[in-house]
C-alpha cells in the first residue's frame, strides 16, 4: 500500500512539473508538431487498418446473429455504428494506440533517461518533465480525437463494404441503418472518453519512461509495464465514464 | 571558483562521500581521481545538483547553491556545461541543432547569429561539414567533441567532464584532454574533470584530488602525484607492473 502511495505521489509530482509554464514556448510549439507527426499522423494508418477490419467483422457478427425474419435487416448498419462509436473507436482504438504510442513515449523517454540525455537537460537548467511529455501531452489530446473520428468513419466503410460485397445486406439498408435513431451525443461521449484515455496513455508512459533506471532490460521493462498499466487504466476508466455520462 | 564543505552523501544505509572539502579554481583544469566505484561520479553529480547531498556546502563564486531553490538554480545552471560520459548527445536532433539547443532555449538570438555560434563552436572543437549529421552516424570521439561544443555554446564559467575519455583510443583521449584544457584557459573556466585514465592525470592535471571509498585521501598536482606518501594514492598511481618498475628503478 505504502508502495502504492509512493508511486501515485511520485506520479502527481511529475505531473505537476510537466504542467509548469514553459520556459520558451516557440521550443516547446516545435516539439509539439513533431509529436504530432510521430504520436499523430503517423498513427492514423494502423488505426485506419484496425478499424476497417473491425468494421467489417461486426457488420458480419451482427448480421450472422440477427438471421431472423423478425428483425429489420437495416438493424445490421445501426449495430455496427453504435458498436464503433459508443466502444471500438474510443475504447479499443485507445488499446491499440497504448501499445504503439504508449511503449514509443515509455521506451523513448526511458532510453533518454539511461543515456543521460534527461541529466542533461537538467544541467542546463531546462525543466526536462516539461520539455518532454508536455508537447507529447497536448499532441495526442488535440490528436486522438481526430483519430477517433477517423475510426469511426473508417469502421462504417469497413462494415458497409464487407455487408454489401458479401451480400449479407443491400446498401440501402445499410446506410439507413446507420442514420436510423442517430443520437449525436454518443460522438461526444465517444469523444470524451478519447481524451481521457490519451491522458492516461501519455501520463503513465512517461511516467514509466522517466523514472527508469539502470540499462536497456529496464527500458524494455518500463515499456512493458507502460502498455499494461495504460490498457488496465483505459478499462477502469472506460467503465467509470460509461455510468458517468450514459447513466 | 568552486568551494566544497564538509560535504557528505549516502544512498539509503550507504555513506558514498564522506567530509569531502576541497576547492577548484578558475582557469584550471581540476582532476578529480580514483578507483572505479570510488565515488567520483557521486561528487561530480553532488556539485552540479543532479544528487541532494545529506550535508555540508557548495559554493559557487559566493552562492551556496545547494540551499538555493529551483528558480535560482536554473540561474547558475545557464552557466554551466557538461560533458557526459556517453555524451548525452540528444538522439533525435542533429549535430547543429544539439549545439544550438541552449542557444534555442536560453538565448533571444536570431537565428543567424545562433548559427554563427554555433559553427564557432563546433570549429572550435575540430567538427567541420557534420552540422546535418545524427549522434548515430558520429563516432566516440566525434560525439565528445560535438558535447564539448554544446556545452561551451553558452560560455559557461563552469565546465563539469566526467570520464571524457572512456572508450576513446589513446591518442583520440588525448586530443580530448588537451581541447578541455585549451578550452578552460580560453574562457578561464572553472573546470572539474572526474578520470582515471593515468594519461589524463599527466596531460592535464593543473590540480588533482584523489578519492578513495568516498573520502579525500590526497590533494595536489601532476608534479607531486608521483613522490606522494600516500600508500592508496600510489598504488592506483602504479597499478601496473611497468608503473612499479619505473618507480623502484627511480
Amino acid at each position: 500500500m505504502i508502495k502504492f502511495l509512493t508511486l501515485l505521489g511520485r506520479y502527481f509530482l511529475l505531473l505537476g512539473k510537466v504542467l509548469s509554464i514553459p520556459e520558451k514556448p516557440s521550443v516547446y510549439y516545435k516539439q509539439t508538431m513533431r509529436e504530432f507527426v510521430f504520436l499523430g499522423i503517423n498513427s492514423i494508418g494502423i488505426v485506419s487498418i484496425i478499424s476497417f477490419f473491425m468494421g467489417a467483422a461486426i457488420t458480419l457478427q451482427t448480421a450472422y446473429n440477427t438471421e431472423n425474419p423478425i428483425y429489420p435487416t437495416y438493424l445490421i448498419g445501426l449495430g455496427c455504428r453504435d458498436s464503433i462509436i459508443l466502444e471500438f473507436s474510443s475504447t479499443v482504438a485507445a488499446l491499440i494506440l497504448a501499445g504503439k504510442v504508449g511503449s514509443n513515449i515509455a521506451s523513448e523517454i526511458g532510453t533518454m533517461r539511461v543515456t543521460e540525455q534527461i541529466d542533461a537537460l537538467e544541467i542546463m537548467g531546462v525543466n526536462s518533465a516539461s520539455y518532454l511529455v508536455l508537447p507529447k501531452l497536448i499532441a495526442t489530446l488535440l490528436f486522438n480525437p481526430f483519430l477517433t473520428l477517423i475510426s469511426i468513419c473508417v469502421g462504417i466503410l469497413g462494415g458497409w463494404l464487407a455487408g454489401t460485397q458479401l451480400g449479407v445486406i443491400t446498401s440501402e439498408a445499410f446506410i439507413y441503418g446507420i442514420q436510423y435513431a442517430f443520437i449525436p451525443y454518443y460522438i461526444t461521449y465517444s469523444l470524451i472518453k478519447t481524451v481521457v484515455f490519451a491522458f492516461i496513455i501519455t501520463s503513465v508512459s512517461a511516467f514509466q519512461g522517466y523514472y527508469v533506471s539502470g540499462g536497456s532490460l529496464e527500458v524494455g521493462q518500463a515499456s512493458t509495464k507502460a502498455v499494461v498499466y495504460s490498457s488496465v487504466l483505459i478499462l477502469l476508466f472506460n467503465v467509470i465514464l460509461t455510468q458517468l455520462l450514459l447513466s | 571558483m568552486i568551494r566544497i564543505q564538509h560535504l557528505y552523501k549516502s544512498f539509503n544505509e550507504r555513506t558514498v562521500l564522506t567530509d569531502i572539502n576541497v576547492t577548484f579554481e578558475p582557469g584550471k583544469t581540476n582532476l578529480i581521481i580514483g578507483q572505479s566505484g570510488s565515488g567520483k561520479t557521486v561528487l561530480l553529480k553532488s556539485i552540479v545538483g543532479l544528487h541532494e547531498i545529506d550535508s555540508g556546502e557548495i559554493w559557487f563564486e559566493d552562492r551556496l547553491f545547494n540551499k538555493l531553490d529551483f528558480r535560482e538554480r536554473k540561474e547558475i545552471r545557464k552557466e554551466m556545461g557538461m560533458l557526459f560520459q556517453g555524451s548525452a548527445l540528444f538522439d533525435s536532433l542533429t549535430v547543429e541543432q544539439n549545439v544550438r539547443f541552449p542557444l534555442d532555449m536560453f538565448t533571444d538570438k536570431s537565428m543567424e547569429e545562433k548559427t554563427d555560434r554555433v559553427n564557432l563552436c563546433l570549429n572550435r572543437v575540430n567538427i567541420l561539414n557534420s552540422n546535418n549529421l545524427f549522434p548515430a552516424e558520429l563516432s566516440g570521439g566525434m560525439r565528445k567533441r560535438v558535447a564539448i561544443a554544446r556545452a561551451i555554446s553558452l560560455n559557461p564559467k563552469y565546465l563539469f567532464c566526467d570520464e571524457p575519455n572512456s572508450g576513446l583510443d589513446p591518442i583520440t583521449a588525448i586530443l580530448i584532454d588537451e581541447l578541455i584544457k585549451e578550452i578552460t584557459q580560453e574562457y578561464c573556466m572553472t573546470t572539474i574533470v572526474n578520470t582515471h585514465d593515468m594519461n589524463s592525470v599527466m596531460e592535464i592535471g593543473e590540480k588533482i584530488l584523489f578519492i578513495s571509498e568516498g573520502i579525500k585521501c590526497w590533494e595536489g598536482n601532476k608534479n607531486e602525484i608521483l613522490n606522494s606518501d600516500c600508500e592508496k594514492l600510489n598504488d592506483f598511481v602504479f597499478a601496473n607492473s611497468l608503473a612499479r618498475q619505473l618507480k623502484t628503478s627511480k
